[in-house]
């Protein structure tokens, strides 16, 4: 992806549909539909996992049958049916075992038109990706590199026989079984995922990446990321998301959980992409996520999200900031056109003393689409000294759209020092007109116009992705004005 | 280069030009004075390809060819360059970001590959010098808390970028102190020569002293109502614009 140049850019943005919506034709092993105890068991046995590993489904699910989905946030859809969804569904032809060279050709020509030749990743980019197609993760590049190192980057699946110990010690611990719904859905039916450890003061001298991929129709996608960074280490994970254009609507019910121990660093960026409805608001994900990260002391974990798809997304990427002197950030932009929902933000937890966080949201709306934004800052008692800042600003495109912004502050210690601003926008027909005067046509304009208010969150990304992102940016608005 | 014949405009149904005649040879320089609120920048934006504004009767032929029905955009690739008398504030893109996407984008317009880099860089250095500007004024977003005369000092130095066949200079030199005027005027005039020419609005004489007209025209109440020579400015700076208003009435 480095390797875009900006003909490439302009050839892709002829493109006027969801770039991503083809279906690879791949033979898969997909579950019968329905969710209950046996489905659960059926997906532990399935992977092969150890008996404590099946027990926590199975606590899982007992806990989600009684929880009823959330209704606060500020999205409208048809709840999801869940007995009517498949749980597994992996491409028949992966074999945990092999290597990228003999995956099979369809994947890796799939790949290719999610615009990541595996190969050339390997080459260009130093990112060790992992890759999640439907249910399964389908190779991990890099792995000897790592190795060399003492990193552990590998699907979850593998993580869990592999490296049971520490699986057992982490997970659920940021985000507990019960902490919501969809987490309790996600700990019982996960499917795979990636388990990250970095040991201690050790600097990961690549980005870690992981893509994932719907392919499957009429299945979920319930991947399951953990990532540990022991003292004073250093990691910056991107992961990418698609999905093919579909009628119906897709779940994807995520947990990622972070744990950032003394003195350690993790940036975490997300490109996220799944298909978002047609232009009538038709079929997309729903793509309802808990994301959250601990810090200890002095450490530091920041979320970087570029949010173009999903018809709905739920998704709160949170820091729990422990540890005295640690920071917590979160980046984001969030682009909704034609009928997408997007309730989207960040809940920074201040524990520590000296804890910092700041808070960038810029939100885009286009269409008839509803972005809201979502944050709470919390101050605890024993939080001396905390300070927060935050800033959501919102940019409308046409006049049948909405930005929201919800953000809510508890502070329960004096000393503390929580700014906010916001600021609501509009495109102007007289930016237009200026651009246009130079040359320069309108959804180029618009782009532009676009990138330069979400610029100090797209230098937040790392070069190549940032790149993407931009692209991502173009697509999604294309055709909302004029 | 430039032929207006009988243009009539309108905004939200409501007429602002009545009837203009207007041509501009190239090579030559023009000034359009007249009190506020006369049509001048209306004018302006109808020749830039402005869409809130209605073509309700004449017509704009550029170089031979009516582009009545052209975008802004196509207009510009073809030449037409505008210094906004109130240029746009544009967040979080910079000097070089736009004239660099505007540069490319014209390019393209004409089959061209993007400029390379160095190439570009080259260039708008050379710019950014003949119009005395500071390169850190470069990486500072478009319009976003500039000064009235950065502002206009960063149109010409567009214009300087885009090298048009036909600037129109919206009150350019308004929000200029002296030295800057010069520096601009300058600019303008090292732009100049037989192939391109220069509409300029203003409504001082001052700036036609530095970038003088070959012509000087009126424009009162949507109509040019009366056409000279500079030293037609002069008259109109030592009396004002009531005795053409007068005449006009009359
Ligand atoms: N977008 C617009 N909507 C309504 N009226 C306008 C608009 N633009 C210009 N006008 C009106 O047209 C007239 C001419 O304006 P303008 O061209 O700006 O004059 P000048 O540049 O000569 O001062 C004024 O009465 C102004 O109020
Ligand atoms: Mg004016």
């Amino acid at each position: 992806m480095s390797k875009y140049t900006e003909d490439d850019l302009r050839e892709e943005l002829k493109t006027k549909e969801y770039e991503y919506g083809f279906f690879t034709d791949i033979e898969s092993d997909t579950f019968p539909i329905g969710l209950n105890e046996d489905i659960v068991r059926a997906i532990s046995k399935k992977k092969d996992e150890p008996q404590w590993m099946t027990d926590w489904r199975l606590e899982a699910f007992k806990i989600w049958k009684d929880m009823t989905e959330p209704e606060w946030a500020n999205v409208n859809y048809k709840k999801p049916d869940f007995q009517s969804i498949a749980y597994y569904s992996a491409p028949t032809s992966v074999d945990p075992n092999k290597t990228l060279d003999d995956v099979d050709p369809d994947l890796l020509a799939m790949y290719k038109k999610l615009g990541i030749s595996v190969d050339e990743q390997k080459k260009m980019n130093n990112v060790a990706m992992d890759i999640v197609v439907d249910s399964v993760s389908v190779a991990t590049t890099f792995k000897k590199t790592l190795a060399e190192k003492g990193i552990i980057f590998m699907s979850i699946s593998e993580a869990i026989k592999e490296h049971p110990e520490l699986v057992k010690k982490y997970i659920g611990t940021i985000v507990p079984i019960k902490d919501n719904f969809y987490a309790a859905l996600n700990s019982a039916v996960f499917s795979d995922g990636s388990f990250c450890y970095i040991p201690k003061g050790v600097k990961c001298p690549m980005e870690l990446s992981t893509y994932f991929r719907i392919n499957q129709g009429g299945t979920g996608q319930f991947e399951r990321t953990l990532l540990v960074a022991d003292e004073g280490s250093y990691v910056s994970y991107l992961e990418g998301c698609t999905a093919p254009s579909r009628d119906e609507n897709q779940l994807h019910a995520a947990v990622v959980e972070l744990i950032a121990l003394d003195d350690a660093e993790i940036k975490y960026s997300t490109v996220q992409n799944w298909f978002p409805g047609n232009s009538e608001g038709k079929g997309g994900v729903y793509n309802f996520v808990t994301k959250r990260g601990l810090c200890e002391k002095n450490a530091k974990i920041s979320w970087t999200q570029v949010e173009t798809g999903s018809a709905v997304t739920w998704k709160y990427p949170s820091c729990i900031l422990k540890g005295d002197n640690s920071v917590g950030e979160f980046y984001s932009i969030a682009v909704t056109n034609n009928f997408q929902q997007a309730d989207t933000g960040t809940k920074m937890i201040h524990i520590g003393k000296n804890t910092k966080s700041t808070i960038i949201s810029k939100g885009i709306s286009a269409g008839k689409s509803q972005n809201s934004y979502r944050g709470l800052v919390q101050i605890n008692s024993r939080a001396d000294n905390a300070r927060n800042f935050s800033q959501c600003d919102s940019l409308l495109m046409g006049n049948e759209c909405g930005a929201h912004t919800f953000p809510y502050i508890e502070a329960k210690n004096k000393t503390a020092k929580v700014e906010h601003e916001a600021t609501t926008s509009k495109i102007g027909e007289d930016q237009i007109f200026y651009c246009n005067q130079r040359g320069i046509d309108t959804e180029k304009a618009i782009a532009l116009i676009v990138n330069g208010f979400s610029k100090e969150v797209l230098n937040k990304l790392p070069m190549e992705f940032a790149i993407e992102a931009q692209k991502l940016l173009e697509i999604s608005l294309e055709g909302s004005v004029g | 280069m430039l032929k207006i014949n009988n243009l009539h405009a309108s905004v939200e149904d409501k007429g602002i030009l009545k009837g203009i005649n207007l041509e501009v040879k190239a090579g030559e320089v023009h000034a359009i004075m007249g009190p506020n609120g006369s049509g001048k920048s209306t004018l302006a934006s109808v020749i830039a390809g402005k869409e809130e504004y209605e073509v309700t009767d004449g017509s704009i032929i550029f170089e031979g060819e009516d582009i009545e029905e052209l975008a802004a955009e196509e207009r510009a690739h073809k030449g037409v360059f505008l210094s906004f008398q109130y240029p746009v504030e544009i967040p979080g893109v910079s000097v070089t970001n736009f004239i660099k996407t505007a540069i490319n984008e014209s390019r393209k317009a004409k089959g061209l590959e993007d400029m390379p880099a160095k190439d570009m860089l080259k260039l708008i250095r050379d710019k950014a010098d003949l119009l005395e500007m500071d390169r850190k004024f470069l990486s500072r977003s478009l319009n976003e808390g500039f000064s009235g005369g950065e502002k206009k000092r960063n149109e010409i130095f567009q214009m300087a970028m885009l090298e048009p066949k036909l600037a129109i200079l919206d009150e350019t030199d308004s929000g200029l102190d002296i030295d800057a005027l010069r520096i601009v005027a300058n600019g303008v005039n090292k732009l100049k020569s037989k192939d391109n020419a220069v509409v300029v609005i203003t409504h001082y004489q001052r700036l036609l002293d530095y970038i003088v007209p070959d012509f000087v025209h009126v424009l009162y109440n949507g109509k040019i109502v009366k056409s000279g020579g500079k030293e037609l400015a002069h008259e109109l700076e030592e009396k004002g614009y009531d005795w053409i208003k007068e005449e006009v009435n009359a």
